[in-house]
């Protein structure tokens, strides 16, 4: 089946460039070093877009700075710009979002993903269905959905 | 039963039940387990697509899985329940089917299952009498099928009306009156005039517009006499509702359920699961790994009654809480399942 795409040319930005996370010394080998918006990037700065050869970072789907975590109470926000505002893969890479920090993220973590307010037309329906556990969980069950995020989130891209 | 200082209880935990290798939706006590010297008994549903079966130990007081039931479902089995005898266990699946499992002295064996639904199926429950079950799925609707001989179910109503996924179906205590609640933030309540047909349709809607949820209603619980319901819902508020049962029971007709009080500004995130005790005590559990206890407050009775939390037990999990039940038989234990694969037995303890 040959189908168009949703957003057939994207502006593609420039990626930022990687810091190396700085250890000071010596310090205690067994010093807890909480998780920050940086690591929290990392995980995700690599997904590839669902339709395009390029990873969420460079179509700025997703920036360090629409990434919110609190490490003492284990909570993580990550707020998505989708390319367009009628984006029908909206719900595919805020799954692909979610499936990533569920398996890179400790256990204790609550993770809330959002669009970014304002970016699509249904915004709160794409919410909604991104925060529904069970949805979620469902989802997660059905092989071509779990094929579709495999592919984004394979390590070959990045 | 009063309560008095908040302080004065704790709950106290008995054991940690671990064999799931997934997450744990939901749980049943057998309603004919837990007096009389018969030793209670459980049934939890996992993400591992299993159910298992615990007993308590009479002497070491220690719980024990007695049976895995397992390669029936495909898929993650959401909820079960356990007919009035205790004799039949339902079990909800997303693999779109319900199975029927028969007890036989321990053992249990699938002995039917219920197809129908296009896909997941979120819950299953048992009417007062266990002549009828319900089931309802991400398709929308709600099923009635009527209990037949030789362990047969006939799909008796196919009830449209939910805009959306479908999460709970729960029946009245007492009456033949079956609840629903759904992703589309309403509760409905459908009943069949005549009671003995089929005709069964949704008599009220409760909505936003009627003081009802702004968010998914992910469950319902009555209390003993079944003249109140509390509604939780991911929009972080527990809603109790009441009812004038009484003219319902004489056959006056549908009595519709009124908005009583709204709990807010006690939960962080989600509120997957209610239960209201036969003593009166209001277990809610949380997707903020808590759980916590609510009752009546004797203290402000000129603007109705209002509910206070009596304790609230933080970590009580380590992950989401998915579901609280109180046990049935004199001494009430509270079982909760949670996302860490576990299950735990709680005690309602005195600190005095």
């Amino acid at each position: 089946m040959v189908s168009g795409l949703i957003n057939a040319n994207p502006t593609v930005y420039g990626k930022k460039e990687r810091r190396v996370r700085s250890f000071i010394g010596n310090a205690d080998e067994y010093a807890v070093e909480p998780i920050d918006q940086q690591e929290i990037f990392d995980h995700v700065r690599d997904i590839k877009d669902p339709e395009h050869p390029y990873s969420l970072e460079e179509l700025k789907v997703i920036t360090e700075d629409a990434i919110e975590v609190d490490d003492e109470h284990s909570y993580v926000r990550v707020t998505f710009t989708p390319t367009v505002e009628h984006c029908s893969m909206a719900t595919v890479i805020g799954l692909c979002l979610r499936v990533k920090l569920m398996r890179s993220l400790p256990s204790r973590y609550k993770v809330d993903i959002r669009v970014a307010p304002g970016t699509h037309a249904t915004e709160a329906a794409v919410n909604k269905q991104l925060n529904d556990k069970e949805r979620v969980a469902a989802a997660l069950e059905n092989p071509n959905l779990v094929d579709m995020v495999d592919e984004c989130l394979a390590p070959t891209y990045g | 039963m009063e309560f008095l200082e908040e302080a004065n209880y704790q709950l106290k935990e008995i054991q940690t039940l671990q064999g799931h290798t997934d997450r744990v939706w939901s749980l049943a006590w057998d309603p004919s387990t837990g007096r009389d010297g018969v030793p209670p008994i459980l049934a939890s549903c996992s993400g591992d697509k299993t159910v298992r079966i615990w007993e308590r130990n009479l002497s070491t007081r220690s719980w024990d899985c007695k049976a895995v039931l397992d390669e029936t479902h495909t898929r993650t089995v959401r909820s079960c329940a356990w007919s009035p005898s205790g004799k039949l266990l339902a079990t909800a699946s997303f693999d779109a089917t319900t199975a029927i499992w028969e007890n036989t002295g321990g053992d249990y064996e699938c002995v039917s299952t219920l197809e129908g639904h296009e896909n997941e199926v979120k819950s299953v429950a048992w009417n007062a009498s266990g002549s009828l079950l319900a089931t309802c799925s991400r398709d929308k609707s709600v099923w009635i099928w009527e209990v037949m001989p030789g362990n047969e179910f006939e799909c008796v109503s196919v009830l449209q009306g939910h805009a959306q996924d479908v999460k709970m179906v729960q029946w009245h205590p007492t009456m033949d009156v079956l609840f629903s609640c759904s992703y589309d933030n309403t509760i409905k309540v459908w009943w069949a005039d005549d009671m003995d047909s089929d005709n069964w349709q949704c008599v009220q809607t409760i909505g936003e517009s009627n003081n009802g949820h702004t968010s998914t209603v992910w469950a319902l619980s009555f209390n003993a006499n079944g003249d109140k319901m509390v509604s939780c819902s991911d929009d972080l508020t527990l809603k109790i509702w009441e009812a004038d049962i009484k003219r319902m029971q004489s056959g006056d007709g549908y009595a519709p359920w009124r908005h009583l009080c709204t709990l807010s500004g006690y939960h962080d995130r989600t509120i997957f699961s209610v239960h209201w005790s036969r003593e009166g005590i209001i277990a809610s559990g949380a997707a903020d790994d808590a759980v916590r206890l609510f009752v009546e407050s004797k203290e402000a009775l000129i603007d109705g009654p209002s509910y206070k939390m009596l304790l609230k037990k933080e970590k009580a999990h380590d992950m989401d809480v998915n579901s609280v039940q109180w046990s049935p038989g004199e001494c009430p234990l509270l079982a909760s399942t949670s996302d860490d694969g576990t299950i735990k037995i709680w005690e309602l303890a005195s600190t005095l």
